[in-house]
């Protein structure tokens, strides 16, 4: 009994699915003339999934080198660079001196400044500024979901993706979902017209929900919910962005549309401290497509119930079942198994972003996933504005927002754009009187 | 300090009598409790006789002492427990553990029951070996009395129940009947204690989810005298009893497995959480209590503090 005497993978269907799969570590020696070029990196957002991304790209290309980091906090940037100089100082790949380690809000300018290709991966309200800065100084950018907490974000992001395809820069979107093995499978099924045309869906993120890092007496209001971010819209967005994006994109990609309107309720029943913040602890929104398709969405934060991260779809001939364990499901309308999907094992969709991205630049192919991005983090917002208002929410008027919860250029002398109220809760959205447009 | 007595009287007790009876811990503070089996000392052949079975091959005596162990694998629920450290204003003060020094799993970011379901009765999966270790030293700091995980030795003795062939039921039934695996599980672990126990009272020995053990795993380990193989490295770490994505033949009682860094391949931390892992849903732990209680204390060798 070996590790890989099980696969779980039908390798033949798969091959059959006509996919084709990247990997390309063995083919790196094939690459022209833009191998010539080191490419330096730059690291925006040392937390732990950003030491990850940078941990992805320095393996997924040999000449590379990481030459600046930045992050809001000390203590975050020299945990990160400690763990990263332990792996790579041998390498030659791990270059960041003194000089380049940048702390506050405004270090990511000159982290940028130093690199070719840029890790945008703090949280994601400062999304928009860093990459906007990023493509105006002609950076190819891996920036993490969501890609902004609010309209002019999306805004933002929506204008330099155009720039970015202009000036033919590389941008992959951390939506790993799209670089995943049974994902990718399962919708060339789709497109084959395995189970005809997609009506309806369902997606999932219901789970316990994540970290809190408790405020501490020496912080600041500002550097306390900069540190428990999760917990404030301005930062995070609320789960529904955050989390649930992932499957609220999958469904934008498998219809291959965007929805024109959401609506559906939501609320805090379980997380209400305050620690929590802000966000809500459940919502449930549905999505209407131009196509007249429906998506239920359902995300949930509350620990001892049903877990479930997975999405559905109906279509008119069959559906389609995909889940995070890395398998995908194809049946007829009788319920009969007509397809199935699994991970290769050891299959990364993480790595492969990196692997794609990297590729893409040395061979100077097309690769831009910023619009995509945006607009699903916009689908996410538009859910979230609709169980916050318990209104209607359209495509074409959520677009229209001008309401900014991310201040510009922020300095540690900024105001929180949120406060706690005298017992030291937050305000909390109500539905019927919060206002969302 | 008199609850701390009583339970050393109680370890005392049992030591002199040598005969480990069942018995059902409670977590104090809440309504769980984890039903102990009593397996007394004895002797077997450990592994097996067919010599394509490489790494589990030739069998050897070996012997072991008494000791109770779960009769079913660690749940959800229990584990929760442990994440939520709730309960540890309940524990039992000791002396030379504090429960407040037993490190906690961190909140999965992920779902890791991986569309399977991760409560309830259903078996706690994708933990890696320290997180396994852990709950076990946070149950003694929580309760008193030791727990910890099996070494392969007492997770084959067990299993096998005085049995000699590859499963416990050799020639009278049938390995449906016993376990979740590939032809029965629907590519899924189900709750815990579903099917027919061993003849010494085990759940889902077989499948389900596999089992951690306290052993480094030595593909040759058989063919030298060395039964118990501490770990000392994260990788590769011995599980046992096969799981629900295994067929029949990956089943029984000497089929063993190695821990591999791919069981986190989807883990986009840097590092990667020492905690979970991403793609190893399929295995999970029970835990013993040796009859031969060591010292309770914060360094005890067995729960293991590498990731």
């Amino acid at each position: 009994m070996k590790n890989t005497r099980r696969d779980f993978v039908k390798r033949s269907t798969m091959a059959s699915a006509g996919l084709v799969l990247t990997p390309s570590l063995e083919s790196k020696g094939m690459f022209n003339i833009f191998n010539e070029k080191k490419l330096k990196v730059a690291l925006v957002g040392c937390g732990g999934r950003g030491s990850g991304a940078a941990n992805q790209a320095l393996q997924a290309d040999e000449n590379i080198e990481l030459v600046a980091m930045a992050d809001a906090f000390e203590d975050r940037l020299t945990e990160s660079y400690n763990n990263l100089y332990e792996k790579y100082k041998d390498t030659g790949k791990f270059s960041v001196q003194e000089k380049n380690k940048f702390v506050g809000f405004d270090g990511y300018k000159k982290a940028i400044d130093l690199a070719d290709v840029v890790i945008l991966a703090t949280p994601p309200g400062f999304r928009p500024a860093h990459f906007a800065y990023a493509i105006e100084n002609g950076k190819h950018v891996f920036m993490e979901k969501p890609v902004a907490t609010d309209v002019p974000g999306i805004q933002k992001v929506l204008k330099y993706a155009r720039e970015a395809k202009d000036k033919n820069l590389k941008v992959v979107v951390g939506l790993q979902r799209r670089y995943q093995e049974n994902y990718l499978a399962a919708l060339e099924e789709i497109k084959k017209g395995a189970v005809g045309k997609l009506v309806g869906g369902q997606v999932y993120w219901n789970s316990a929900g994540v970290w809190v890092r408790p405020r501490k007496p020496e912080y600041t209001e500002l550097e306390y919910q900069m540190r428990n971010w999760y917990y404030f819209n301005w930062l995070c967005g609320d789960h529904i962005l955050e989390q649930h994006i992932h499957n609220i994109d999958v469904a934008n990609w498998f219809l291959d549309e965007f929805p024109v309107s959401a609506q559906g309720m939501g609320g805090r029943q379980v997380r209400t401290g305050k620690d929590h913040g802000e966000i809500f602890d459940h919502h449930f929104v549905e999505f209407t497509y131009p196509s007249g398709a429906v998506i239920s969405s359902q995300c949930r934060h509350q620990p001892g119930t049903y877990n479930r991260v997975a999405e559905q779809f109906q279509g008119t001939k069959g559906f389609v079942s995909t889940n995070d364990a890395a398998a995908a499901f194809l049946y007829d309308l009788e319920g009969n198994e007509i397809g199935r999907f699994e991970n290769t094992s050891g299959h990364n969709p993480y790595q492969e972003e990196h692997n794609r991205l990297f590729k893409a630049i040395r061979e100077n192919t097309e690769l831009n996933n910023a619009e995509y991005g945006a607009k699903s983090t916009l689908t996410a917002i538009m859910g979230r504005m609709a169980t916050y208002s318990g209104e209607v929410i359209k495509w074409e008027d959520a677009m229209q927002s001008t309401l900014q919860l991310v201040p510009d250029d922020m300095t540690w002398d900024t105001p929180p754009p949120v406060l706690p109220k005298a017992d030291g809760f937050y305000e909390i959205p109500t539905p019927g009187k919060t206002k969302v447009l | 300090m008199k609850i701390t007595t009583l339970m050393m009287v109680m370890i005392l007790w049992v030591s002199l009598d040598q005969e480990p009876k069942a018995y059902t811990q409670r977590l104090p503070g809440s309504e769980l409790e984890i039903e102990m089996v009593a397996i007394p000392s004895g002797s077997f052949q450990m592994g097996s006789k067919n010599p394509e079975d490489k790494d589990a091959y030739p069998q050897r005596k070996v012997s072991v002492d008494g000791f109770w162990m779960s009769s079913k694998e660690v749940t959800w629920e229990l584990y929760r427990e442990f994440l939520k450290r709730e309960l540890d204003i309940n524990a039992i003060k000791h002396e030379n553990i504090q429960i407040d020094a037993v490190t906690g799993a961190t909140i999965p970011y992920v779902d890791m029951g991986l569309g399977m379901g991760s409560e309830g009765s259903l078996p706690v999966a994708n933990v890696t070996v320290l997180g396994a270790s852990q709950f076990c030293k946070w149950l003694t700091a929580l309760t008193g009395v030791y727990y910890r995980l099996p070494t392969e030795a007492e997770w084959e003795y067990a299993a096998r129940a005085g049995s000699a062939g590859p499963y416990f039921f050799e020639d009278d039934g049938n390995l449906e009947e016993y376990a979740w695996f590939d032809e029965n599980s629907g590519e899924s672990y189900h709750e815990v204690g579903q099917k027919k126990p061993n003849p010494w009272g085990l759940y889902d020995m077989y499948g389900n989810v596999a089992e951690w053990t306290l052993d480094q795993y030595v593909e040759d380990a058989y063919q030298k005298e060395q039964v118990f193989h501490p770990i000392t490295k994260p990788y590769p770490t011995v599980v046992r009893g096969g799981s629900y994505k295994d067929t029949a033949k990956e089943l029984g009682s000497t089929v063993r497995m190695g821990s591999d860094l791919v069981w986190k391949v989807r883990d986009p931390q840097f590092p990667q959480s020492k905690w979970w892992n991403t793609d190893a849903a399929f295995v999970g732990f029970r835990i013993v209590r040796p009859v031969e209680t060591p010292e309770i204390k914060e360094d005890n060798t067995f729960w293991i503090a590498i990731d």
